[in-house]
């Protein structure tokens, strides 16, 4: 499958809004496994948290044709830029000015069937956290997991029965302690689906799910 | 879909008011078994409130048993097709008021309201 065409964002707009690097790329290799595999046929609603240049989004509606594609963003730019990129690869994505998945309230709960959080996951000073700007796309605090671990905990409300969600660490965010944390807690299966190393960065995408797949 | 979540706001919070709305369809193919789906996760009270206010269609109050094909593209038109550009959403519980600009609701609090 194709990248999605990101050639309608200019240099300027990556002043605001962040460009698709190693950790986007490795994210689109494991959603598109996931997709050879069949895991994701029956995805009727899917939520993008954080959804930048809505490269992602884009690349679920091109994978999967009929699926409702929401995208919460905390920046301005990035859910302008989510909105123009899905119009660009004629995918619609409904873009959302939100914190997470707030907007949403209880109604989303258990009807999410495709979670992505492709989060800040930077090791960071703690006061670099809680921009809206674009440091927000990957200041990540302590142990780059200060962002992560409150949306964690949003999870499993979210899911739904069949719902799968995917993340994106890297080794200093401890993974496999994000995994146990999210078994212990929640009874939700996880499993490293792709790993790959970019310069410093030791990249996982790690898929939550409440059977065991 | 989306819902009022102002700190302590918890009463007729959903659906939100639409006030000048400005609208758009737009093009979407057609798909049956998706239709299906989505209806299952659809608010459905919210969903037919919404469209009346909207003057786009008027649904019957209790989803039908059975769904025909000629109902399916209602909906597909409805929560597909049919795309908010412009507008404000106001929470009838707490008077909040979000707006939508260029097709993009801003659902952002204030650290005061959170």
């Amino acid at each position: 499958m194709k990248t999605p065409s990101l050639s309608h964002l200019r240099p300027s707009d990556y002043m605001n809004v962040y460009e698709p690097s190693e950790d986007t790329f490795l994210l689109l290799d494991a959603l598109e496994a996931e997709a050879d595999a069949g895991l994701l046929k029956d995805a009727t609603v899917c939520l993008e948290v954080g959804s930048g240049s809505g490269c992602v989004s884009a690349f679920v509606g091109m994978l999967l044709k009929t699926c409702v594609l929401l995208a919460t963003d905390i920046n301005p730019h990035a859910t302008s830029a989510s909105l123009q990129t899905g119009i660009k690869n004629n995918v619609h994505i409904d873009p959302v000015l939100s914190h997470f998945a707030s907007a949403f309230g209880s109604r989303l709960a258990g009807n999410v069937d495709l979670l992505i959080f492709n989060p800040p996951y930077v090791v960071t000073p703690s006061d670099e956290v809680g921009s809206n700007g674009i440091e927000a796309a990957w200041a990540g605090g302590v142990d780059g997991m200060e962002v992560t671990s409150k949306f964690l905990p949003l999870v499993n409300d979210l899911l739904s029965a069949n719902g799968l969600f995917y993340l994106v660490t890297v080794r200093e965010n401890k993974p496999l302690e994000i995994m146990r944390e999210m078994r212990d807690t929640y009874g939700l299966f996880a499993k490293v689906v792709l790993t790959r190393r970019a310069g410093i960065e030791g990249l996982a995408i790690v898929r939550f799910s409440r059977t065991e797949i | 879909m989306l819902m009022c979540h102002v700190k302590g706001c918890s009463t007729d919070n959903f659906p939100l008011r639409i006030e000048d709305a400005e609208m758009e369809q737009v093009e979407v193919e057609f798909n049956e078994d998706f239709c299906r789906r989505l209806i299952n996760k659809i608010d459905w009270p919210a969903f037919v409130q919404t469209a009346f206010a909207l003057g786009l269609d008027q649904l019957p109050a209790a989803l039908p048993d059975d769904l025909d094909e000629e109902f399916l593209q209602r909906i597909h038109k409805l929560a597909l097709e049919t795309k908010l550009k412009a507008g404000r959403m106001v929470c009838n519980g707490c008077k909040h008021v979000y707006l939508i600009t260029d097709g993009i609701p801003n659902m952002l609090l204030q650290e005061t309201e959170v």
